[in-house]
């Protein structure tokens, strides 16, 4: 795991009295996205936050392209959950902010353009000079990605973004983070409950057990082919496997794994497993 | 249901020549049945106003109306210390309001920021805040006026101390409760402290510190004539007790209509800029 950029190394969250998750191993190559699955309440959210840099862990930590985390970073850009646009500016100057940290001396005529780019990538050439309080749920993430993409950054990191969306708006901007993605050979960290998610997307997809204690219980590899396409994934070999595979794992050895590991079970190991192979 | 404005405009005006009639009618008969005759020793003493035995010294609406009219034809003029037009001393309240007001937000807004951003602080300076807010301004005029040895800019003071503490709360409330993923937004862009705070905490603020701004301003105004009763000199609230001590009762009523508008307009005023910084989910 020595080559990976991204190195999680035995990183755990404690709070007096209880233990969130602990002795968590996990890498993330180069262009590779990795999702990770898990219930409510395995601390999910704290590991991409610990990853982003705006928390820290109780113990162990991460090490990306070979310096240890010591805080945010713009080279790890975050997809939030809420859209986390701010509501007084419009989309073309969400976009604009972020660039503007990025390129600290870009003239403001140079932002306006790039940002009004960045939002072409995304379709919303039209919705630019809007607040987002005049865009709806899809067109606001929609914002938010272009954002986290106009600074090019090393590595993405996307908390659930696509929960609070309708079926219809997230099959779209699924499909649409996997073609960014895929056009920028993006190195990407995605936190879901939604297995199709993680099987259209993911390379790797770590599964969890239910905190607290929550651990690495294994690691699926996604060997579909690509591309993928939402309309026509369930048709691909090992589909059924992969989506049976991760569902039962969720339904009830996510439990059953929570209340006593195997006993060659190795944290720093996880077994990989390929069920669609 | 909305209802027009042209209606409620109407029934507005309707209550008010109403009320005006009103009082000129009850006045206008006490008038005519003839009220006590004043004496006439009394009479030498008070001059010529309310010598006139029968007649009221409450003026009649037509009464203030004619006096309005003159006072307006030439609000600036200058006749000598005791003697300017009800424009000038308007505009000398408006000034030690402004000046005092303008001061205040200069402190109190840094200081605001200050507290919403350090919780340490604001435990810190909570119990001066807290002692110090209900103070009466007028209370501290005294030591103002031996401190400072100036009426004009002890007022100025006294303005000062009771706009700076709705502004300093709303200022603290507001920074402090900015959403954490704004915050973490500019954390992860590693935006600088000088650049989330200009460009994420004050715009995610401004509607609360606004609100704090136009209470300040309301409560300045409300001040100001208390100071100017006490201090002297120029200024709509000495130019009240001025035409007291006439027994000037019409330019008294004609003051506080006065006084009454220019406060809506202040109000209004910064409604209007809060409306510009308003930002909506």
């Amino acid at each position: 795991m020595n080559h990976a950029y991204v190195s999680v190394e035995g990183i755990a969250r404690r709070y007096p009295g209880a233990t969130i998750f602990e002795d968590l191993w996990f890498g993330v190559n180069r262009g590779e996205f990795v999702c990770l699955v898990g219930h409510s309440g395995c601390g999910k959210t704290t590991v991409l936050n610990i990853l982003a840099g705006l928390e820290k862990p109780s113990d162990g930590e991460v090490i990306v392209d070979g310096q240890a985390i010591e805080g945010p970073s713009l080279d790890r850009a975050v997809i939030f959950q809420g859209h986390a646009l701010m509501p007084w500016m419009t989309a073309e100057q969400n976009v604009a902010f972020a660039l503007s940290c990025r390129h600290k001396d870009m003239p403001r005529a140079q932002l306006r353009d790039a940002a009004r780019e960045a939002l072409e990538r995304v379709g919303l050439t039209a919705a630019a000079d809007k607040k987002p309080s005049q865009l709806s749920g899809g067109m606001k993430q929609r914002v938010g990605i272009a954002r986290a993409f106009a600074i090019a950054p090393k590595m993405l990191l996307m908390d659930e973004p696509f929960s609070a969306l309708d079926a219809l708006t997230r099959g779209a901007l699924q499909d649409e983070v996997a073609r960014l993605v895929s056009e920028a050979d993006q190195t990407a960290f995605m936190i879901t409950h939604d297995v199709d998610e993680a099987i259209l997307l993911a390379d790797r997809i770590l599964l969890m057990t239910n905190g607290p204690d929550a651990r690495l219980a294994e690691v699926v590899v996604n060997t579909l082919p690509r591309p993928r396409m939402r309309a026509t994934l369930h048709k691909l070999p090992g589909y059924h496997a992969l989506r049976e595979h991760i569902l039962d794992f969720l339904i009830t050895r996510s439990r059953l794994m929570a209340q006593g590991l195997p006993a060659d079970w190795n944290p720093r190991h996880a077994p990989e497993v390929r069920p669609g192979a | 249901m909305l209802i027009p404005f042209w209606r409620s405009s109407l029934l507005s005006l309707a209550l008010l020549i109403l009320f005006l009639g009103a009082w000129e009618l009850a006045l206008r008969s006490s008038a005519a049945t003839g009220g006590s005759v004043v004496d006439a020793e009394y009479a030498a003493l008070v001059g010529a106003a309310a010598a006139q035995g029968g007649q009221t010294p409450m003026p009649m609406p037509s009464e203030i109306a004619a006096r309005l009219w003159q006072l307006l034809r030439d609000p600036f003029y200058v006749r000598g210390t005791n003697d300017q037009g009800i424009g000038v001393q308007i505009a000398y309240s408006l000034a030690r309001v402004g000046i005092g007001f303008g001061l205040a937000a200069l402190v109190a807004i840094p200081l605001g920021f200050a507290i919403g951003m350090s919780p340490l602080l604001g435990a810190v300076l909570n119990p001066f805040i807290q002692v110090l807010r209900p103070v009466s301004p007028l209370a501290w005029m005294p030591l103002a006026l031996y401190t400072i040895k100036d009426s004009s800019i002890s007022s100025v003071f006294v303005i000062f101390i009771c706009s700076i503490w709705p502004m300093l709360l709303n200022t603290a409330f507001g920074v402090g409760s900015v959403r954490r993923e704004w915050l973490n937004v500019a954390r992860t862009l590693e935006a600088g402290s000088l650049k989330t705070a200009w460009r994420v905490i004050l715009p995610a603020a401004a509607p609360t510190i606004l609100t704090g701004m136009r209470i300040s301003i309301g409560i300045a105004w409300l001040v100001i004539v208390a100071a100017e009763m006490l201090v002297g000199g120029t200024g709509i609230g000495y130019w009240v007790w001025n035409q007291w001590n006439n027994l000037s009762l019409a330019d008294i009523v004609i003051a506080i209509l006065m006084i009454g508008l220019v406060g809506l307009l202040l109000d209004r005023l910064l409604g209007w800029v809060a409306g510009a910084v308003a930002w909506q989910e």
